[in-house]
């Protein structure tokens, strides 16, 4: 029997058990957000940073429903199409939270939410500088990530497929080529629309997979939380499992000695 | 010296008692300082300081908090 009880990644410094990174946005109420966290089993969720809303305070917040202590936030710059943007967000988000772990998003255009991946290496450059360590959302490009990498980037982040498209991973060369040249862990992050496709982002050797809509925008968002949940672990212990070899032709199950 | 301050706070005009703090505001608009961060002028006002930064005439605030978010 194979022992997967240890079976943890680690990302600057810190270990974690769960894969499965998932996002707070587009749920019905807090609590159902809340809901489908704690049945994803993820110990990582995103988080956007937004003005607060000066003329009613007393809102519920996302803080007193996902408890910061227990679950770490991952505070994102979504929105943000400048490297400027993005590192004011942050360096807001480490003040609001106290946490450098912050996930680095800079986006080309609305239509497609492709990253600007020239905005991005100049925002992860001056990021880890300022002492952040930033997990990056790129293009599927294994040279884009290494540079990435250089720039102090302590996880690269490559799109499956576009934000909130639920397409699934598109190009599954350069997402094996980007994890077979990293030093370090590689999550796809958005593309991932139900559970057999976050399976095949695990099976490519990712160490993980970020999702945020594939959950929220499910018939029953906590059951595909957990469907989610399921299927990262699947694909991760195929990936470990080694799987067989592919044939052009069949290959009997049974013994071909001694037919009747 | 007038006796209030006009500020941009979230976009939004907003007078405060001329001599307020940073942390006066915060308190004033119902906030809890533990879970919002505060830019004022385009500069980080540490949550340490914010009972001694002295607001200004003109000052821009951003207050912000964690939404959900992917």
């Amino acid at each position: 029997m194979t022992d997967t009880s240890a079976d943890t990644w680690t990302v600057a410094g810190r270990t974690f058990t769960s894969r499965l990174i998932v996002g707070t946005g587009k749920y019905k109420d807090f609590a159902q957000n809340a809901a489908a966290v704690e049945a994803s089993g993820a110990e990582i969720v995103t988080v956007a940073v937004r003005r607060v809303n000066v003329s009613d305070p007393k809102a519920p917040m996302l803080t007193d429903f996902i408890d910061p202590k227990k679950i770490t936030y991952l505070p994102n710059t979504a929105g943000c199409f400048t490297a400027e943007d993005a590192i004011r967000t942050l360096r807001l988000a480490r003040e609001a939270g106290g946490w450098d772990l912050v996930k680095l998003e800079v986006l080309g255009e609305a239509r497609t939410l492709y990253p600007d991946m020239r905005e991005t290496l100049k925002a992860t450059e001056i990021l880890a500088k300022e002492g952040f360590l930033p997990m990056v959302y790129c293009v599927d490009d294994p040279i884009a990530a290494r540079q990435l990498e250089d720039a102090g980037a302590v996880a690269v982040m490559p799109l499956g497929a576009p934000i909130g498209s639920g397409l699934g991973i598109q190009n599954k060369v350069t997402v094996r080529l980007i994890v077979e040249g990293a030093k370090v862990p590689v999550l796809v992050d958005a593309g991932v629309g139900t559970a057999s496709e976050a399976a095949v982002a695990m099976e490519l050797g990712c160490d993980g997979v970020l999702m945020n809509t594939a959950i929220a925008e499910a018939k029953d968002p906590v059951r595909m939380a957990r469907a989610m949940r399921l299927a990262v672990e699947a694909g991760r212990h195929a990936y470990l499992a080694g799987r067989m070899g592919q044939r052009r032709y069949a290959d009997p199950s049974s013994p071909l000695a001694g037919l009747i | 010296m007038a006796d209030e301050l006009l500020l941009t706070v979230n976009g939004e005009s907003r007078r405060v008692p001329a001599g307020s703090s940073v942390a006066d505001l915060v308190a004033a608009i119902g906030l809890d300082p533990k879970k919002v961060a505060v830019e004022r002028n385009g500069e980080i006002a540490p949550r340490s300081t914010l009972g001694d930064v002295t607001l200004t005439d003109g000052d821009v605030l951003e207050i912000v908090h964690f939404v959900g978010g992917g």
